[in-house]
């Protein structure tokens, strides 16, 4: 098991790597296959009206005359040790993680980006947990009532909820519960650490809208599943044991059939950031999501950069604790 | 304490689908004693392992009709609480499957889920029931139980899988033992041995069992009665001896005759059962195997009408033919003869 840990640890790293390359690939390599030169890829470090001593300035500050090799050598150490910028009169320090200075701003982006992480983290963890519970148990109900009412109404909620987009159902959610009748008014971002209530208030709405999507599919996914499952022989002899019921659907038959689960929702996690962005733009918190939108609109490419490195860099660990949560669960894939 | 176990009487086990009712086990009828063995014989689709899973009340849950007597040492099961008989199973009667690998779980270890059997029926504590599960793996013959009893069932061989699903049923001594196809699933050389376990731990455990099989070699050594299931019905029915040398039914006739033998010669091809099983929805009218029985033309059309009631044809030998005694001997003198359609029907004596 250690081993097994250690190996994906090691793959995990060089997963890393070769995503940083593809990263500084698409935003250095690609402009410059493209036709442009490093005195254009500077320029739009300048900001309205460059004039040719500023941009050279740029241009030698970044280093951007180096070998490509050179380049991307200091991007990545950069982003793991920050680098000090030196326009030969000044030098700059940008602390790790380094993804560069903010067209807009002309600030190192990741500080930039950390104030909005607490409220991404916060949203997506509730809604994830909302979800997992919801839609499992949701499923579980369905599964073991296949053919019922209960089982019909709640798949017929489930393809509702996989069909309808967040940017629909938040604002469904926000006209009734934050205007019609105000249980949730004024939603807006409120630190945990600054008054716990008052952020799961804020939060409720958002949660349900990101979660509903996710749970629908969960739901469905697991009332599959569990029919599988269920009628699977290690049932039979669980019942042969004389286990009463229970014992046979909960310790049996969902111990199965949530490892599938487990997988999706560990991608699930890693993916989050793009039903993250749509949440947060139809109730105005101002997260990871938003910051992604300004970011294309102002076309600031180290802001985009971050973003993407960052949303990668979870999707990279989501996947390692997936591998090694499945091995936790499946005993025959530690190997 | 009386003799006999378990008594079924007139089983019938039904379920409607929607294509019609499907008769799985039609009217069947026998008894087992303490420490007896029973091999209930049929083809796939005969309705035997729907009747063990009757007797272990887990056709439950599912939408099956029951209907008839199921006693336990004198104790009904037919419409007893499902509480009820939940408690006697794994305890006062325990299964063994065909396909070890799939029917244990794949997520826990072998030992734990031994101990789980053990602790459903026992006030015992997790080091109790752990120790139990290790001392019944070194019972079934698998080596350094203390070492495999941490191993998952992937870990195991084919063998010793289904010997740790014996460890299993046997955790609690049960009373009566259903071995559903054992050594269907296992290799040649593998199902010897297990069903010699099977034997051995019957000595000294002194359950009860029954043997379901389509393989009348796996039967022959073990059983002392042999139920022949035919369409859900019982085609014949008596102690082993005298349905191996006096068979009376012609399914039964076909069985013996599509079994491969060592200890004969092999002068003629095996003779295979023509046809396949009837449908147990339109189960055919009178006798169910009259379609595919070389002698149903002999009575006159009461194959086909009638559906054959279970006749004596020796004291404790009951078959379920329309064929009257000279009949019989004669078709059977004329496979004894080996004519060309049903040649070589074994006719020596003794043990087959």
């Amino acid at each position: 098991m250690i081993t097994f840990i250690i190996r994906r640890l090691i793959a995990t790293i060089f997963l890393l790597i070769v995503v940083s390359m593809i990263v500084y690939a698409i935003f250095f390599l690609i402009p410059r296959l493209a036709g442009q030169n490093t005195y254009q890829l500077a320029t739009q470090y300048v900001g309205r009206n460059p004039n040719r001593s500023a941009v050279l300035a740029i241009e030698q500050k970044l280093g951007l005359n180096a070998p490509l090799y050179l380049q991307y050598g200091r991007f990545l150490k950069a982003i793991v040790f920050g680098t000090h910028y030196n326009s030969g009169t000044s030098t700059t320090y940008c602390p790790p993680p380094c993804f560069g200075y903010s067209f807009k701003s002309q600030q190192p982006v990741w500080p930039q980006m950390v104030s909005d992480i607490p409220v991404t983290l916060s949203l997506a963890i509730g809604a994830a947990i909302l979800w997992l519970v919801g839609g499992v148990a949701i499923g579980v109900l369905s599964a073991l009532r296949r053919g019922t009412f209960f089982d019909r109404f709640s798949m017929g909620i489930a393809l509702l909820g996989v069909s309808l987009p967040i940017f629909f159902t938040g604002l469904i959610l926000l006209e009734l519960f934050s205007y019609k009748w105000p249980i949730f008014p004024n939603v807006q971002f409120v630190p945990l650490t600054q008054n716990p209530l008052l952020w799961a208030r804020n939060l409720v709405l958002p949660w349900i809208c990101l979660a509903f999507l996710y749970a629908a599919l969960y739901a469905r996914l697991t009332r599959a599943g569990m029919l599988e499952t269920m009628s699977e022989d290690y049932i039979r002899t669980a019942r042969a044991k004389g286990l009463v019921e229970r014992k046979v659907i909960f310790k049996h038959g969902l111990r199965a059939a949530l490892t599938p689960i487990v997988t999706i929702f560990g991608m699930d996690i890693g993916l989050l950031l793009g039903g993250a962005i749509i949440t947060e733009y139809t109730f105005s918190l101002h997260g990871l999501g938003l910051f992604t939108i300004e970011a294309v609109q102002n076309q600031d490419l180290p802001e985009i950069l971050g973003v993407t490195m960052l949303a990668a860099f979870f999707i990279v660990i989501a996947n390692l604790v997936v591998d090694i949560l499945y091995a936790v669960v499946d005993p025959r894939v530690r190997t | 304490m009386p003799e006999t176990l378990l008594e079924v009487r007139d089983l019938r086990i039904q379920f409607p689908t929607g294509d019609g009712l499907v008769k799985a086990v039609d009217g069947v009828s026998f008894s087992l004693d303490r420490g007896a063995t029973l091999g209930i014989v049929g083809e796939s689709g005969s309705g035997k392992s729907v009747t063990s899973l009757g007797i272990m009340g887990l056709h439950q849950g599912t939408n099956a009709q029951i209907s008839g007597n199921i006693r336990l040492d004198g104790e009904e099961l037919v419409g007893a609480p499902s509480s009820r008989v939940r408690e006697l199973r794994g305890s006062k009667m325990a299964m063994i499957f065909q396909d070890p690998l799939s029917a244990l779980h794949p997520y826990y270890t072998v030992g734990a889920q031994i101990a789980e059997a053990y602790l459903v029926h026992n006030e015992v504590g997790k080091k109790v029931a752990r120790k139990h599960a290790v001392d019944m793996l070194g019972r079934v013959g698998i080596p350094q139980p203390a070492a495999r009893v941490d191993d998952y069932p992937h870990q195991f061989s084919g063998g010793m899988r289904q010997r740790a699903m014996i460890a299993m049923a046997l955790s609690c001594d049960p009373e009566l033992l259903i071995a559903d196809e054992p050594t269907t699933a296992l290799d040649v050389t593998v199902q010897a041995q297990i069903l010699d376990l099977i034997w051995d731990l019957q000595q000294e455990y002194h359950s009860a069992v029954i043997i379901i099989t389509h393989d009348l070699g796996v039967v022959a050594e073990l059983s002392d009665d042999i139920l022949v299931m035919y369409a859900g019905r019982m085609a014949e029915y008596g102690k082993a001896e005298d349905v191996f040398d006096r068979p009376g039914h012609p399914y039964t006739w076909g069985l013996l005759a599509s079994m491969p033998r060592i200890d004969e010669a092999r002068l003629e091809r095996l003779i295979p059962i023509k046809g396949t099983p009837p449908s147990l929805i339109n189960v055919p009218s009178g006798c169910p195997f009259h379609p595919r029985c070389r002698y149903a033309g002999l009575t006159n059309g009461r194959s086909q009408a009638e559906v054959p009631s279970l006749r004596e044809v020796e004291p404790g030998h009951l078959v379920a033919c329309h064929l009257t005694g000279d009949q019989r001997r004669i078709a059977r003198a004329e496979q004894a003869l080996g004519d060309i359609e049903a040649p070589a029907v074994p006719t020596t004596q003794g043990d087959v």
